[in-house]
């Protein structure tokens, strides 16, 4: 069975129920893996035990980039190839890329909180996750207003690859900005060498995460084309209505 | 049920179900909170001191923008004109909406209030009083801002029209506002007076924006 | 009936007895009605509009409808029957077709009880039974001692009507 085989969506519907409960299991193992071995490694000698907060943080921010590329392959997949699945991804996938960004500015924010002694500083790292966290917000905010799903679609993958273009640059921008104002403190994340102590269960969790992305995009992949389905039937419903009483 | 409670009602359920009609004023407060410190600087001292000031610029900003919908969905699908032609006075439907508009747009954007507070460095033990102050002042945008929709939607020429029309009007709100919110957070003036005249105001507006709007809207029938 | 060629100013002069236009001069009173309401206040408006939400649905319409215009919100089922729409009841409106929705609009007039029934080219959207339906719907209402001013351009099944032309040789 080719990829392309998937594009009919009955049949993908068949492979994700067949595949996830799979995908959800190997999510938990990894996870679990990573949780013991982050109880196992060291502290931070200057930050202590709160430096495992990296152990979310940074997998979070990496997942939410990642989901952004995820977006915009799919936002090419309904511009270009005109792939029937395309757009129900991409869908699928926004409501979880902002969700991890959300999550690293949170654990950002609670990181501050000991590290620097507030919870908010306009750190070009920070500020640029809160811009891509708009953006999120923005393309989410495109699919609930508009009603029909394929127009809505539409805009919205235009939307991804225009932020997709623009990540970057807003990027660039943002560390120029600060460097423009010298921030009011320094900052040290994790310490200058990755030693393999911190490394493994860093891999771990990215893995961990990345699996619980998958499993989450498909079950919403699902999801979503059971609601178009529903949508389809009530409008032949009200159709078959009219027929009947006319 | 009677008719206020009725049209109240229905209102609030569209813009529940509309997907993210009520979030909308949030999510551009938001966006226009973040903007600012772009603009000025990521001192957090700085921010500290006029993040009150930005608050309510961003709520003010996403109160008049967000009214623009108010009356002009129910003009183009024909419903103004049954509105209209009920038993209950023009001016009273017209508080229902207003009403229903600040349960759905005003409210969120209070709520809100603290997390942008947080990121603006707003102290923590002041942030309650400056959300007050938004509670007492939201509701007066809101009523001022209804005018300008009702003008708007006569005049069909929609956002910007309507911005002009009403953001000088604003201008007391404003002031009244962010003298109580700075007074909470670095005194030495009392919290009190502004805060008092800040409900006034909103009070007086309840009274004089639906009669204006019901009047802009009987006198741009055609 | 009000018969006259197109922009003859039909539409308008059934808005301003319906209250929604200003009028410069004269006044407007309805005989053997209620001596404080309005004529607005005892008539219904049946324009080009439907006056429909999308997001809610048929029989949440209708109801708001005869709660804001009318008294209670007895017989809604009774109405939605008479149009043949109840088991569309609650279908959000955004899927209805264009003769659904103008059948819903009638619903309404048949749900709340108001003397004069101002109608402006009533019988479009609607197939060949439904117009036949609205015909009757309107002899009821006629035989209840309604009254009915219908902006139109074809017959519409009323054969004792009377007839106000606009825009004839003036």
């Amino acid at each position: 069975m080719a990829i392309i085989d998937l594009a009919n969506p009955t049949r993908f519907l068949n492979f994700v129920n067949r595949l996830l409960p799979w995908l959800a299991a190997a999510t938990v193992v990894v996870f679990a893996f990573g949780l013991a071995r982050i109880l196992n490694a060291p502290d931070d000698y200057q930050q202590g035990a709160t430096v495992k907060i990296m152990y979310l943080h940074v997998p979070a921010a990496w997942l939410a980039m990642m989901c952004w590329g995820v977006m915009s392959l799919a936002a090419l997949g309904t511009l270009v190839w005109k792939h029937p699945l395309a757009d129900v991804s991409g869908k699928a996938a926004a409501p979880l890329g902002a969700a991890f960004t959300f999550i690293c500015l949170v654990t950002g924010s609670l990181w501050g909180r000991p590290t620097w002694g507030t919870y908010w500083v306009w750190d070009a790292r920070l500020t640029s996750m809160l811009v891509l966290f708009l953006l999120y917000l923005g393309v989410l905010a495109l699919y609930w207003t508009v009603e029909e799903p394929g127009r809505g679609s539409r805009a919205a993958a235009i939307l991804t690859l225009v932020g997709a273009i623009n990540i970057p640059i807003i990027k660039f921008s943002v560390e120029y900005w600060n460097t423009l104002h010298q921030p009011a403190s320094l900052f040290r994340k994790g310490g200058s060498a990755i030693d393999p102590s911190i490394l493994a269960p860093l891999l771990l969790m990215a893995g961990g995460f990345t699996l619980l992305f998958l499993t989450l995009h498909l079950a919403a992949m699902r999801n979503e084309i059971l609601r178009r389905r529903v949508r389809a039937m009530r409008l032949i419903q009200a159709q078959e209505l009219a027929e009947v009483s006319t | 049920m009677n008719a206020f409670l009725a049209l109240l009602l229905r209102d609030m359920r569209i813009a529940v179900r509309v997907g993210g009609g009520a979030l909308m004023g949030a999510l551009f407060f938001l966006i226009v909170v973040t903007m600012m410190p772009f603009a000025i600087g990521p001192d957090l001292g700085l921010l500290a001191r006029i993040g009150p000031a930005i608050l309510w610029l961003g709520a003010l900003l996403a109160s008049l923008l967000a009214l623009d919908r108010l009356f002009a969905s129910d003009h183009e699908d024909g419903s103004l004109d049954l509105l209209m032609m009920g038993r209950m006075p023009l001016e009273l439907a017209v508080a229902a909406k207003a009403i229903a508009h600040w349960l759905t747009t005003g409210l969120p954007l209070v709520v809100v209030t603290p997390v942008l507070g947080l990121m603006l460095n707003v102290e923590m033990n002041a942030m309650g009083w400056v959300s007050l102050t938004l509670l007492a002042g939201t509701p007066a945008l809101n009523f001022i801002g209804l005018i300008g929709a009702a003008l708007a939607v006569t005049l069909r020429r929609g956002g910007l029209l309507q911005a002009v029309l009403v953001l000088p009007l604003t201008v007391p709100v404003l002031i009244f506002g962010v003298a109580a919110a700075n007074a909470a957070i670095v005194g030495p003036a009392p919290f009190g007076p502004p805060f008092t005249i800040l409900c006034a105001l909103s009070m007086a507006t309840f009274v004089i924006g639906p009669i204006a709007a019901a009047a802009a809207l009987r006198a741009g029938q055609e | 009936m009000v018969v006259g060629r197109n922009g003859a100013g039909k539409s308008s002069l059934l808005r301003m007895i319906a209250g929604l236009i200003c009028i410069s001069g004269g006044s407007l009173a309805l005989t053997g009605g209620e001596a404080e309401g309005t004529v607005a206040e005892q008539a219904h408006y049946l324009g080009h509009l439907d006056a429909l939400k999308p997001s809610l649905s048929v029989l949440e319409n209708l109801r708001f409808w005869a709660e804001y215009l009318g008294k209670g919100v007895a017989g809604l089922e009774k109405a939605l029957d008479t149009v043949d729409m109840g088991p569309l009841a609650d279908l959000p409106a955004a899927y209805l077709s264009a003769g659904q929705r103008r059948r819903l609009s009638i619903a309404r007039l048949v749900a709340v009880e108001r003397p004069l029934w101002l109608l402006d080219e009533p019988t479009s959207a609607l197939d060949v039974q439904s117009q036949d339906r609205l015909a009757g719907l309107m002899r009821n209402h006629l035989a209840g001692g309604g009254m009915i001013m219908a902006a139109t351009h074809g017959p519409i099944g009323l054969d004792s009507a009377l007839e106000l032309r606009i825009g004839a040789a003036a």
